[in-house]
């Protein structure tokens, strides 16, 4: 039980601390892609969405790629004495990886329904472009934005693809998904229920609020 | 007090065009014509929420857009106070908040003397969504005028009323005129309100002035 306590309270946290990290990035990609128009904007549109579709593992990989010893960002951080892979930072690094295009979808859609006349109005009454965003946009747009940040942790929560690539199964690392598979895999089947039964209960609340939010 | 306006500019939407020379000397100059005319296209351009594709947009002193000298203001330093047809008010936040959008704080003595003239003391603290359609009109107005504007720009602000507001809001836009003294760019149908504010107007057709001048009776066709 304290096992699965402990799998329990590290997964919600690793994915609430994904859902953080991603949030300022998520928002400013839903702000430009609602408002802007530039070359390469279905290109990024299509980056984002990528891992949507690719298989988790397939991102997994990717980002071990990116991320492992060999790679341009691991060999950077290894240099500072910041190891990544098979940590709590490559569980965090996955979540926010898959919560991203959910959470920019939501907010993409929450900033196109504010009336931009509010925007221009408020640009007539001398507010430049950043509190336009601060003030008028972000404001309006806020049941859109936490919509997705909810979409997006429940993303997080459940994600396995990804995480077991870069974190593995180690103690320290190991997520409610993981968690399920490794007991399914050893015949623990009551503790992998046990654990189908608090990640879906998670689950059905945030999208619950998540749905409800996006609906209003 | 009288001001030069100079609204010489070509705005292309789609199959329409708006072209008008007009360079005049008024403090309210009415834009009057039939709906389609292009007499919010003005507004708009001159707030800088529209660009022309040339031609010279010029209050007072201050150039707003100058394709030849390659002036185009942002909306955000024309100085202009813009309230549109639809009021446009802020719904997150309450009637304070909106008057007090462009200013932050603002000084005590603007906000009264503001709220003193429009009579919105008693719902400062009001949600937006509550308020009659007199009170949202003047709300709109104070939050143009607390950003101290070079130029009010006013599109049809009494058409949504019936008679009876409509009589108890002009009384305002005529204290605005004589005690503030802001020149005005007033988008009207109703020969009533033109002749009891403007001192000048322009008829626009079909996004042409058709007719202009200090001459109110301009808006009875020839």
């Amino acid at each position: 039980m304290n096992d699965i306590a402990q799998v329990a309270f590290f997964t919600v946290g690793m994915a609430t601390l994904a859902t953080l990290v991603v949030l300022p990035l998520g928002v400013a990609l839903a702000w430009v892609l609602a408002r802007k128009q530039f070359p390469g904007r279905a290109v990024l549109e299509t980056l984002i969405s990528l891992p949507l579709v690719l298989p988790p593992v397939a991102t997994g990989l990717l980002l071990i790629a990116i991320l492992g010893r060999r790679g341009p960002l691991g060999w950077f951080l290894a240099q500072m004495g910041v190891e990544v892979m098979f940590t709590w930072l490559a569980v965090v690094v996955a979540m926010s990886v898959m919560a991203l295009p959910l959470l920019v979808r939501s907010a993409r859609s929450g900033f196109e329904q504010v009336d931009r006349r509010y925007e221009q109005i408020a640009a007539t009454l001398g507010a430049g472009p950043v509190r336009v965003f601060l003030t008028i946009s972000l404001p309006l747009a806020r049941r859109g934005l936490l919509a997705g940040a909810l979409l997006g942790f429940s993303r997080a929560l459940g994600e396995f693809g990804a995480t077991i690539m870069v974190a593995g199964s180690l103690p320290s690392t190991r997520t409610i998904a993981v968690a399920i598979y490794t007991y399914t895999e050893t015949g623990q089947q009551a503790a992998a229920g046990l654990l189908l039964v608090v990640s879906a209960t998670i689950a059905f609340g945030a999208l619950m609020l998540s749905n409800r939010l996006a609906a209003t | 007090m009288a001001v030069p306006i100079i609204l010489d500019f070509t705005l292309q939407q789609g199959d329409f065009t708006l072209q008008l020379q007009e360079r005049i000397e008024a403090q309210v100059v009415v834009l009057f014509g039939p709906s389609g005319a292009g007499k919010t296209s003005v507004l708009e351009a001159v707030a800088g929420l529209r660009k022309p594709q040339c031609g010279v947009i010029k209050i007072g002193d201050t150039t707003l857009f100058d394709s030849n000298r390659e002036v185009d203001l942002q909306s955000s330093g024309r100085h202009v106070g813009y309230v549109p047809q639809d009021l446009v008010l802020f719904p997150h936040l309450n009637v304070k908040g909106n008057i007090l959008y462009g200013v932050g704080s603002g000084s005590g003595q603007e906000i009264d003397q503001v709220v003193g003239l429009l009579e919105l003391g008693d719902v400062l603290d009001r949600d937006i969504e509550g308020l009659s359609g007199g009170e949202r009109q003047r709300v709109a107005l104070a939050r143009a005028l607390m950003v101290s504007p070079a130029v009010l720009l006013l599109d049809e602000p009494l058409t949504a009323l019936d008679a009876d507001l409509r009589s108890r809001i002009l009384p305002y836009l005529e204290r605005i005129r004589d005690e503030l003294a802001t020149p005005m760019v007033y988008v009207s149908h109703d020969p009533s309100e033109i002749r009891a504010l403007a001192d000048a107007v322009i008829v626009l057709a079909a996004g042409r002035a058709v007719r202009s001048g200090p001459d109110l009776d301009l808006i009875t066709p020839a």
